[in-house]
């Protein structure tokens, strides 16, 4: 690899999309595990306890999904401060909105309000879990997952920030996917357009399927 | 038709510029957006005033030298034109329009409307050139079988006339489109394969030096670009720049 490569523009962005990659899929994963606690609770707690004890996903994934996630953040924070250092005097009259959606235009805003979202997704599920673990050396609490994931559900409140903050993932999803496949350098005019239409669908099911999720478990809790 | 125009006028680089309304009437539907602003540079002579400062060779779409932002959008509101060939009837009688010059920090105004694109040249002579020794025994173009959809994809990308539309209105005032099309019309061709490495690391890395801001794929600029340069060429670029990458020493 050229020494150049990651500080040049289009390795910068090779590498966002390759970050993109690797958070889409572990996006699916948690989604598939989450919504096996609306089926069945036993099955998501085995899951969860799995995911949550395996020593390769707690100390090799886990912190490669950290990394994943700051460098995806500081690199797009990066470049977006960047580029817009690129027009320094801005345009008395202009109309974006006739040549590109607002959701390709306003990644940062999703991103930051989906980053956000972390902060206390973080806050409600994986610092508990490092407590439980790392502070006081419980491992072994292989039920505790769908009670904690109910609690937390009980809240209105909690459920509707959730819930607003699937609606920017989702939005950040929409032109996230198949950006990645363009800015990774794979654009095909047979393989492109379904690439966009798998994008929307992963998008909307990522979405409403969180939201679902969550509202699901706040009715049932009561 | 009667308009009102808003101006961008700056004396020069240093100048700070600012937005100027001149009143105009009786232009013809008919009349191109150039010939409109002759008719307002006229004008302004007549009344002891400087007129506008704009780009302009051909007038007929395939210099590249025509680069105003007319009401919000490169080259104004119709698709696949240049602003030479914008027609007025394209505005409403009684409109306000707005005439703005490229918005870059890598393409300077340097009077009025006209900006310094020479950041387009200096990319162009870091590899957007093939080596054909051209002493007298040049080969036949002829003699060398070049497969249609491959000759048809390096004309596609050769269309590129090197406006600047696509970087006056990324958002992200990124060159990409430009650097793209011109990596891709030599990266389809035989001619082009003995220096495609070097090529697309060194117009990258000059594109980079100019201070162009990043692509976010948003494809603006492929709806504003005159020649209607496909996103695909980026999506090439970035591919071919990833191999020359990974096998460059």
């Amino acid at each position: 690899m050229s020494k150049g490569f990651s500080k040049s523009s289009v390795g910068r962005k090779v590498l966002m999309a390759l970050s993109g990659f690797f958070l889409i899929s572990f996006l699916l994963l948690h989604f598939v595990i989450n919504f096996l606690s609306v089926f069945d609770a036993d099955l998501f707690n085995v899951a969860s306890h799995f995911m949550g004890t395996n020593w390769i996903i707690q100390f090799i994934m886990q912190p490669v999904l950290l990394f994943g996630v700051l460098f995806h953040l500081i690199m797009g924070i990066y470049l977006e401060l960047k580029n817009r250092a690129a027009r320094p005097i801005k345009y008395a009259m202009n109309k974006p909105s006739e040549n590109a959606s607002w959701i390709s235009r306003n990644m940062v805003i999703t991103g930051v309000m989906v980053l956000l979202f972390l902060g206390l997704h973080f806050y409600d599920f994986w610092v508990p879990e490092i407590v439980d673990k790392f502070v006081d050396g419980i491992w072994d609490q292989p039920t505790k997952y769908f009670t904690h994931l109910v609690h937390k559900f009980e809240d209105p409140v909690r459920v509707g920030i959730y819930c607003l903050s699937f609606v920017f993932l989702g939005l950040h999803l929409l032109h996230g996917f198949q950006s990645a496949f363009q800015s990774a350098g794979f654009n095909h005019n047979k393989y492109t357009p379904l690439i966009k239409k798998l994008g929307n669908l992963f998008a909307i099911v990522i979405s409403l399927g969180f939201i679902f999720i969550a509202v699901f478990h706040h009715f049932n809790s009561h | 038709m009667d308009l009102t125009l808003k101006v961008w006028r700056q004396k020069n680089k240093e100048d700070k510029g600012g937005i100027e309304t001149y009143p105009i009437k009786g232009i013809s539907e008919h009349a191109s957006f150039l010939e409109m602003l002759d008719v307002l540079n006229e004008q302004l002579i007549s009344e002891g005033k400087e007129p506008v400062a704009f780009d302009h060779d051909c007038r007929e779409g395939i210099c590249g030298t025509c680069s105003l932002y007319i009401n919000g959008e490169a080259h104004g509101p119709d698709r696949k034109v240049t602003t030479c060939q914008l027609h007025m009837r394209m505005f409403k009688d009684g409109e306000t329009v707005y005439i703005e010059p490229w918005r870059s920090k890598s393409m300077p105004v340097i009077k009025d409307l006209i900006v310094d694109r020479t950041a387009f040249e200096r990319i162009q002579q870091a590899g957007g050139f093939i080596s054909v020794n051209t002493s007298g025994n040049t080969q036949d173009a002829n003699a060398l079988p070049i497969a249609k959809p491959m000759a048809d994809k390096a004309m596609d990308a050769a269309t590129c006339i090197g406006c600047g539309a696509c970087v006056a209105t990324c958002k992200n005032s990124s060159a990409m489109l430009f650097v793209a099309a011109k990596v891709s019309q030599y990266s389809y061709l035989p001619q082009g394969q003995i220096e495609r490495k070097e090529r697309v690391l060194n117009m990258v890395e000059q594109m980079d030096k100019e201070g162009f801001g990043n692509c976010t794929n948003t494809g603006a600029c492929e709806v504003e670009c005159p020649k209607g340069i496909s996103l695909e060429f980026i999506a090439r670029m970035n591919k071919e720049y990833l191999g020359a990458s990974i096998v460059s020493e």
